[in-house]
């Protein structure tokens, strides 16, 4: 690890001041990605701006139809807490899936949004269910947040506060996690929104990050089954393709994790 | 047996301070005065070095010096070497490229080191490592059997044309090709065996220190076997005459294999503290243990078996390539040889084995001993040949099997091996009937309603361990005898210290040791205690691997204890005044049969230290030490049974059940042996579903991180279901044959057996990931 400066920030004003203070400042959450990163030294910040201990962004709020996760918020309090387990079961099983207990013990849902891992799995649940990420500027809707691999669209400094889960109809989520990182292979997160809309959100797969599928979609949108995904065909460019699994193999597994998780929702 | 004898699942004594961390690896120990070195590898798997530029670095904070390969070779230092000669078939020597510690001119695969930092801190020379400028000239590579034996591929060393450093033989060709004559069916198999990567969970560590006024070094490395690099850093690196070199390998963190040799970082680390005059420590991360530590296995075979009417075997037929990496490991030659090849009989009467054997280079991580070591790969290929075979055939494979299953002991295979006993029947019987083989036609049909996939594999192993009677392995190319040592020392007040030249890190023997000499004397074992691992106190040994330190070095402690009992018991009848022959040892007290006089071993041992009154003529102190050598080797064997279940729409393999039913001769610890069970099982099964060491084409490694490399975890596991059925080993005086390799050996057979039935397809490669599993149940 190269030398870095090391702030505990108790706000959120706070944070963005020091970070803007900073030559080259980074906010540091749950540390699972940049701890790492920095040990490999494929990361040199000159400071690092801990947002983990600041009250205003960890915990979880259901008001209405609206789940808020705050943004430095564990997985384990997701995947825990049965407000979160009541309205949307998948985002709570979602939470369950990541890493292992030490890693949903600190990593945290804005750290993972912000990081955009083309395999993480909570921007699948952002995507699919239509989530507003807000942060200490605005509120910026899941479509136009996610732009690519490891990039978004908040700007630097930016800070994400919260994500607003609006509560759906019914919700799943399956994931075929890679056998040695445990990201998802594939992940698919299927919505019917109670306007009737439905998303369906692929993660894994795609060379491009989190996507959403139009044909599953429709098919879904006919006749929300399993079975109706049947016919949709996948096509495998654009897709992933590694030791661990091919882009057609990828596809496949598009189609059956959306099936899978179609079976979750009920 | 008592409760702490042989036999007995004693709890292990070592497993406090290792679960309470208070264990002492190397990277624990810090000396006075110590440096750091960091090493700079090479990004190309192949490349001239055209030059290096410290000059930036040295001026760096903290920088004590930038050491590079031609300087460790200007010093004379030498060059690694193989420790066992293999002869080609058309009897020429096998044909080695040198191998440098740091590489002074060309650098032959990813990670291999040109230069290294020693610095005040780790941070320090990685700070000063990123300023030394190398100037790389890329060659082209080779990183794969089929690349390196290309007519026209890059070639890696001078001295071995072809990139090849031996075509062997082994068996008798013309009777192999008389048996497949008369054949009524052949079956065929191409397969490959996987490289794997051992990822011991403490990586590789390296403290030297050299004392100027005594020209001593002391390395704290860790080794499997610090006796064994004492001897090969003074012998053949002229680092220091023995005398002058003292190796200790404290407690270390599982090596299964990969810490037996003697690695280019401890070298550098001899060497560049006698340069800078001061301690040096390396210790490897994650990144360096994939890219440096030996990998294993990695072959491509064809083979083919000859069978006759009655589906009884006539010949086998195999010829194998075996990917040795960059360059020639200390006992890698051996590997794909000696240790494969002479296990192809299998559990079978088979009349002809010819096999024959071409080693090649390629611009990889050298290959060598990991977890079984060529037993696997023997195993692997015979099990799958007879699965393949029972398919063919159109026989049950269980009924293949047990008709060819050799029952007469001592059997002479036609591949050097004597079996000296075995029970191949008794396993598979207890194992068919732990997983209830019968019953599995319905259990297969039952899946298949619900829409999955449900196979059983076999594998009846068998290995060759208890390595070895030196006199055989010399006259088969080995540059060491293979014997064991052990020193027996009852201290004045009766308590014990056993040294041994075995060396534990993780095999439990701070546990077993104790319980010889507990079954033995009546002794608590809080009594004895175990001393291995430093060269300045146990006086020389072989270490362990092979699964053999019971079977070799226990056999060593043994020997002693009966000359040390047999000392105690003249002093106890001297001060007796009974007859020696009528001394038995009991509860930790000399006895005299049939009466109630006895004196406890404390007042022996304080006798013989004292020396006030002992028989006349005899020598104070009650010591006696043994050297050990095998009549032969010792063959543990068993029968593995998988049952999996396979889901066709992911390709992703479940486990139903595994069972395991071993003989390992007798067992001293249950306990621990299930835990070696355990652990084996898993890297064979890890082997078969999850582990492999991958390189692009280019020779740039895709698996150098746990985020690509998939090691085994426990949910990837099933319950094992584990079993024995003995027969005792007629070889040693306890009847012991050794577990620690048996589940490694035996288990990818199983599981790959189980998929390919499930699948109903044949051809399937290691390992057997959901997608290629995928692939296969849907390809044309
Ligand atoms: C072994 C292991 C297994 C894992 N498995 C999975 C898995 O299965 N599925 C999965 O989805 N993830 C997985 N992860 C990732 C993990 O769950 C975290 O989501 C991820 O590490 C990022 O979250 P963090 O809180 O640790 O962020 P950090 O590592 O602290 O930060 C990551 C990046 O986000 C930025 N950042 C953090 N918080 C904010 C914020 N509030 N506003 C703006 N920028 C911010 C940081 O500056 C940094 O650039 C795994 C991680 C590990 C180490």
């Amino acid at each position: 690890m190269y030398e870095t400066n090391y702030h505990r920030a108790s706000s959120v004003d706070e944070a963005a001041a020091l970070f803007a203070k900073g030559k080259e400042a980074k906010y540091l959450a749950g540390g699972h990605t940049l701890i790492p990163v920095m040990k490999q030294r494929l990361a040199g910040p000159s400071d690092v701006i801990d947002l983990a201990r600041i009250k205003e962004l960890v915990g979880i709020e259901v008001a209405g139809d609206t789940v808020t996760v705050k943004a430095a918020t564990p997985h384990y309090d997701v995947a825990a807490s049965d407000a979160v387990r009541k309205a949307i079961p998948a985002l709570s099983s979602l939470a369950s899936q990541i890493g292992d207990p030490a890693v949903r013990h600190r990593g945290t849902i804005g750290g993972s949004l912000a990081n955009n891992d083309p395999a993480a799995d909570y921007p699948a649940a952002a995507m699919a269910l239509g989530a507003t990420i807000k942060t200490n500027k605005r509120s910026i809707a899941a479509d136009d947040f996610f732009k690519g691999l490891f990039s978004t669209a908040l700007q630097d400094g930016e800070i994400i506060t919260a994500v607003s889960f609006p509560v759906p109809a019914k919700a799943g989520y399956a994931k075929f996690p890679h056998p040695a990182s445990r990201f998802a292979l594939t992940g698919v997160f299927v919505a019917k929104a109670k306007s009737g809309d439905v998303r369906v959100a692929v993660t894994g797969a795609s060379q491009s990050g989190v996507m959403r599928s139009a044909a599953i979609e429709a098919a879904l949108k006919a006749n929300w089954a399993a079975s109706a995904v049947d016919g949709v065909s996948v096509s495998s460019s654009g897709l992933l393709s590694d030791i661990h699994g091919s882009s057609d193999y990828r596809a496949n597994l598009i189609k059956v994790m959306a099936q899978r998780a179609v079976t979750a929702a009920g | 047996m008592g409760v702490e004898g042989i036999g007995a699942s004693v709890v292990r004594k070592e497993d406090k301070r290792f679960i309470t961390g208070k264990g002492r690896y190397v990277d624990d120990i810090k000396l006075q005065g110590m440096t750091y070195a960091h090493f700079i590898r090479s990004p190309h798997a192949h490349a001239r070095v055209r030059g290096i530029d410290a000059s930036a670095a040295l001026k760096m904070p903290g920088v004590v010096a930038v050491l590079n390969g031609k300087q460790i070779v200007d010093d004379k230092v030498g060059n690694l070497i193989c420790g066992w000669a293999i002869t080609s078939k058309d009897g020429s020597p096998m044909k080695m490229g040198a191998w440098p510690a740091m590489a002074p001119e060309t650098v032959r695969f990813v990670g291999q080191a040109v230069a290294v930092v020693i610095a005040e801190s780790k941070n320090l020379a990685r700070d000063a490592a990123e300023a030394v400028v190398v100037d790389y000239e890329e060659l082209p590579a080779v990183a794969n059997v089929a690349a390196s034996i290309k007519s026209g591929a890059p070639q890696l060393h001078p001295e071995a044309p072809g990139n090849q450093v031996y075509d062997w033989v082994i068996g008798d060709e013309n009777a192999v090709n008389g048996a497949f004559a008369k054949a009524a069916n052949v079956v065929k198999l191409d397969l490959t065996n996987n490289r794997l990567a051992p990822n011991a969970m403490e990586p590789r560590s390296a403290i030297a220190d050299y004392d100027a006024a005594e020209e001593h070094f002391t390395l704290y490395t860790t080794s499997q076997n610090p006796h064994v690099a004492r001897l090969v850093l003074s012998a053949f690196y002229n680092i220091a005459p023995e005398h002058k070199l003292r190796v200790i390998a404290p407690d270390v963190g599982g090596g299964f294999g990969s810490k037996i040799y003697i690695y280019p970082e401890e070298m550098v680390a001899l060497w560049a503290s006698k340069r800078v005059g001061r301690p040096v420590k390396w210790t490897g991360d994650r990144t360096e243990a994939f890219l440096t530590d030996a990998h294993g296995r990695d072959h491509v075979t064809h083979a083919e078996m000859a069978f006759d009417k009655d589906n009884k075997i006539l010949g086998l037929r195999v010829k194998t390539y075996a990917n040795f990496g960059a360059y020639m490991s200390l006992f890698s030659s051996s590997v794909p040889t000696y240790l494969y090849a002479t296990l192809l009989s299998g559990q079978y009467n088979i009349p002809a084995i010819h096999a024959e054997v071409i080693g090649v280079y390629t611009n990889t991580t050298p290959v060598d001993a990991y977890r079984g070591a060529g037993r696997p790969e023997a195993s692997y290929l015979v099990e799958r040949m007879m699965e393949t075979a029972a398919r063919q055939l159109k026989v049950d494979p269980a009924e293949l099997r047990r008709r060819n299953f050799i029952t007469q002991f001592p059997h002479q295979t036609p591949v050097i091996m004597a079996y000296d006993t075995g029970d191949f029947h008794a396993s598979l019987d207890a194992a068919m009937k732990a997983i209830d083989y019968a019953g599995f036609a319905a259990r297969k049909a039952k899946a298949k309603s619900e829409g999955k996939l449900r196979g059983i594999g076999l594998s009846c192993y068998i290995e060759a361990c208890g390595i070895a009677p030196s006199k055989a392995v010399g006259s088969l190319g080995a540059g060491v005898g293979l014997w064991e040592s052990a020193e027996v020392r009852v201290n004045p007040v009766g308590t014990i210290e056993i040294l041994t030249g075995s060396h534990s890190h993780g095999q439990g023997h701070e546990t077993t040791f104790c319980q010889l000499v507990a079954d033995r004397l009546g002794v608590p074992i809080s009594q004895v205690s175990i001393v291995h691992g430093d060269t300045d106190k146990v006086q020389f040994g072989m270490g362990t691997y092979g699964s053999r330190s019971a079977a070799v070095g226990l056999t060593a402690i043994l020997k002693a204890m009966e000359k040390m009992e047999a000392k105690a018991k003249k002093i106890a009848a001297h001060a007796l005044e009974a007859s020696e022959a009528d001394i038995v040892i009991e509860n930790g007290e000399f006895k005299v049969t049939g009466t109630d006089k006895s004196i406890a071993l404390p007042m022996v041992a304080l006798a013989a230290y004292t020396a006030h009154n002992l028989p006349d003529g005899m020598e104070p102190g009650l010591k006696e030490s043994a050297f050990y050598d095998p009549t032969n080797f010792t063959f543990p064997a068993g029968a593995y049974i998988c049952e999996i279940e396979v889901d066709p729409s992911t390709g992703k393999t479940n486990f139903v059940n595994f069972v395991a039913a071993d003989d390992f001769g007798r067992l001293i610890n249950p306990m621990i042996v299930e835990g070696q069970v355990h652990g084996g099982l898993a890297q064979g099964i890890g082997q078969a579903l999850l582990e492999h060491a991958v390189y692009d084409a280019n020779g740039q490694p895709v698996t150098a991180s746990f985020m690509d490399y998939t090691m085994p975890r426990a949910d990837d596991l099933p319950s094992f279901k584990l079993s024995h059925t003995t027969t005792l080993c007629p070889g040693n005086p306890l009847g012991i044959k050794g577990c620690g390799e048996a589940g490694a050996i035996g288990a990818s057979a199983a599981v790959i057996n189980a998929i390919t039935d499930a699948i109903g397809k044949n051809n399937l490669e290691m390992p057997a990931t959901p997608d290629r599993v995928w692939r296969t149940i849907h390809a044309a």
